[in-house]
C-alpha cells in the first residue's frame, strides 16, 4: 500500500478531481496549503512599499491506493494537474505499513 | 436691521449635512480597519466608535463654548462655561452674522467636525494602542486642542449690528478654511505624526508584511468618507444655496482628479494602479479641497485634486526615509493634503467667489501669506500639544500595549474578541 501525496495549484483541482473520479479512485483528502519551490514568490505593493509573498497556495491531495494502483493514479493526477508552467506542483508515493477502517475494523488493502 | 426669520430649507441642509458628516465616522472605521492586520482591525475601528462617543457628551458640557462661545471676547478661546444648549431652542446660529438656522443646527453640524478630527489621528497608531489610554487621549486632546483650534479657525464672532465679539484669530485675519483644511486635516495629520513618535514602531515594522487585511472594507470606507464629505463641505456654507453648490461640485471634481493623479503616480513608479491607491487618492482629493472648495472655480478644484493626489501618493513613502512609524499615514494624507489644499486657495482662491483674489487672478502674495500663518499656527500648535499630551500619558497610564498583546493581536488584548472566524473545524467554526 502506498499514500500517494499531489500538491498542485488550486485552479487545476477540479480537473484533477474528476480525472481521478473517472480513473475509479473513490476517496481522497484535500487541504488548502501554502508553500515555496522553485517557482518562488511574487511581489505585492501597498502605498508604494513593496511586500514580498514567498509562500503561494496549494492544493494538497492525499490518496491511499493499492500498489497495482500507484503509477495509474500517479499518472492520472500528473496529466491532469499539468500546464506545462512553473510552480504546476509535485506528486509523491510513500509506503504504508497499515489500514483500518474505523467502522468495521477492516485492516490493511481491504480498508482501502 | 431686518429681523433675520427661521428657513426651513436652510435649515433641512444643514441637519442633513450633520448626518453626513457623522457617517464619515464609522466610514472611516472600515476605510482605516480594512487597512490593518486582521488582528487589530476591531481595535481599530474601536477607536473612531469612541471617539463619537467622548466627544458628543464633552460638546454639550462645554466644547460648544470653548469653540464657539463669545463672552470671553478671546481670539483663543470661545469660553469656559457649561454649554446650556438647553437654554437655546428658539435662538438662531449668529456666527460672523445671523444665519437662519436653529443654533442647535449649527451646534450639531460643529460637532460631527469635533468628532471625526481625534479620529483621524488613530491611523497613526494602528495596532498597538491601549485602547482606554486612547479615550482619554481623546477627551484631553479635543479640550485643548481641537476646541481651541475650531474657535482661532471657525469662529467669526457674535455679531450684533457692526459690534463683532469673539471672533476667532486666524477667522479674523483673513485666513480661508472653508471646511476645516486646517482645523480638521492639518490639525489630525500634526498629532497624527507626534503620536507616531509618543507610541514608536511596531514589532516588526519594515522587516516583516503588514499588509492591508481587506482591501474591499478600505473601499467602501473610503466610500462612505466622500458620500459623507458632500455634508462636510457643501453644509459648510450653513445655507441651501449657491455656495452649497459650488462647494459641492468641487469636492466631487476634486475627488475625481485625486484618484487619476494618484493611480497614475502609482502606475509610473510601481507599475501598477492599485485599489489602495484609488481609495487613499479619493480622499486626498477630498482632504485637499476640504479648504478651498468655496473659494475657488471647479477647473481649479480639479488641479487642486489630481495635485493632492501625485503629492500624497509620492508623501506616503516618507515615513520609511524618516523612520516614524505612521501605520496608515495620516501624515502623508491629511497633513500633506490639508497643505496643499490650504495653500492652494492662496493661488487659486478669487473674489468672483468668496475673499480675495489669490496669485493667478492678480491678488499678489497677501492671501498666500494669510494661508501659510494658518497651516503654521495650527500645525506647530497641533504638534507640541500632542507631544506634551501623549507623553503624559505613556508615563502615567501607558499608551502602548505589552508587546505580547501586540503580537497576538490588540483585539484579543484589549477587547476580548477578533474579527473574523478563521479557524475551521477545531475552531468551532463548523
Amino acid at each position: 500500500m502506498k499514500l500517494i501525496t499531489a500538491i498542485i495549484k488550486p485552479g487545476k483541482f477540479d480537473d484533477v478531481k474528476n480525472a481521478l473520479r473517472a480513473a475509479g479512485v473513490k476517496g481522497m483528502t484535500v487541504s488548502e496549503v501554502s508553500g515555496v519551490g522553485r517557482q518562488g514568490g511574487h511581489i505585492e505593493v501597498y502605498r508604494g512599499a513593496e511586500y514580498p509573498i514567498d509562500l503561494i497556495g496549494k492544493i494538497k491531495l492525499e490518496i491511499l491506493a493499492e500498489n497495482k494502483d500507484v503509477d495509474s493514479v500517479i499518472n492520472t493526477i500528473v496529466k491532469a494537474a499539468s500546464t506545462g508552467s512553473i510552480g504546476d506542483g509535485k506528486v509523491w508515493a510513500t509506503p504504508v505499513d497499515n489500514v483500518v477502517r474505523v467502522r468495521t475494523g477492516e485492516k490493511g488493502e481491504a480498508a482501502i | 436691521m431686518d429681523e433675520v426669520v427661521l428657513s426651513a430649507g436652510d435649515t433641512a441642509w444643514v441637519l442633513a449635512s450633520s448626518a453626513l458628516v457623522l457617517l464619515m465616522t464609522p466610514g472611516l472605521a472600515f476605510f482605516y480597519g480594512g487597512m490593518v492586520r486582521a488582528k487589530s482591525a476591531l481595535n481599530m475601528m474601536m477607536m473612531s466608535i469612541i471617539t463619537i462617543g467622548v466627544v458628543s457628551i464633552l460638546w454639550v458640557i462645554y466644547g460648544f463654548k470653548i469653540a464657539f462661545g463669545y463672552e470671553a471676547d478671546s481670539p483663543w478661546y470661545g469660553s469656559f462655561s457649561t454649554s446650556g444648549l438647553g437654554d437655546v431652542v428658539n435662538e438662531l446660529a449668529n456666527n460672523g452674522g445671523v444665519y437662519p438656522i436653529p443654533l442647535l443646527a449649527f451646534a450639531v453640524f460643529q460637532l460631527m467636525f469635533a468628532i471625526i478630527t481625534p479620529a483621524l489621528i488613530s491611523g497613526a497608531i494602528a495596532d498597538r494602542t491601549k485602547f482606554f489610554s486612547w479615550a482619554i487621549f481623546v477627551a484631553i486632546w479635543v479640550t485643548v486642542v481641537y476646541f481651541p483650534v475650531a474657535h482661532w479657525v471657525f469662529a467669526f464672532g457674535n455679531k450684533v449690528g457692526d459690534t463683532v465679539t469673539g471672533a476667532g484669530y486666524l477667522a479674523s485675519q483673513g485666513v480661508q478654511d472653508f471646511a476645516g483644511g486646517t482645523a480638521v486635516h492639518i490639525n489630525a495629520g500634526a498629532a497624527g505624526l507626534a503620536l507616531a513618535i509618543v507610541l514608536g514602531k511596531r514589532i516588526g515594522w519594515q522587516k516583516s508584511p503588514m499588509r492591508p487585511h481587506s482591501l474591499p472594507l478600505v473601499l467602501l470606507g473610503a466610500s462612505l468618507l466622500w458620500f459623507g464629505w458632500f455634508g462636510f463641505n457643501a453644509g459648510s456654507a450653513l445655507a441651501a444655496n449657491g455656495i452649497a453648490a459650488l462647494a459641492f461640485i468641487n469636492t466631487q471634481v476634486a475627488t475625481g482628479g485625486a484618484v487619476i493623479g494618484w493611480i497614475l503616480t502609482e502606475k509610473f513608479r510601481d507599475g501598477h494602479p492599485t485599489t489602495l491607491g484609488a481609495a487613499s487618492g479619493a480622499v486626498a482629493g477630498l482632504v485637499a479641497i476640504t479648504p478651498a472648495c468655496a473659494f475657488v472655480e471647479p477647473w481649479a478644484a480639479a488641479v487642486i485634486g489630481i495635485l493632492a493626489g501625485i503629492a500624497c501618493a509620492l508623501a506616503v513613502g516618507l515615513k520609511y526615509k524618516l523612520g516614524y512609524d505612521d501605520s496608515l499615514d495620516v501624515v502623508g494624507v491629511h497633513l500633506v493634503g490639508g497643505i496643499v489644499g490650504s495653500l492652494a486657495i492662496g493661488f487659486f482662491g478669487t473674489s468672483k467667489i468668496l475673499g480675495l483674489d489669490g496669485l493667478f487672478y492678480g491678488g499678489g502674495v497677501e492671501l498666500l501669506g494669510k494661508q501659510a500663518l494658518g497651516v503654521a499656527l495650527v500645525m506647530g500648535y497641533s504638534f507640541v500639544m500632542t507631544l506634551i499630551i501623549g507623553f503624559l500619558i505613556e508615563k502615567t497610564i501607558g499608551f502602548r500595549v505589552k508587546s505580547e498583546s501586540e503580537l497576538v493581536g490588540v483585539d484579543q488584548a484589549e477587547h476580548a474578541e477578533s474579527a473574523y472566524e478563521l479557524g475551521g473545524v477545531l475552531k468551532g467554526g463548523r
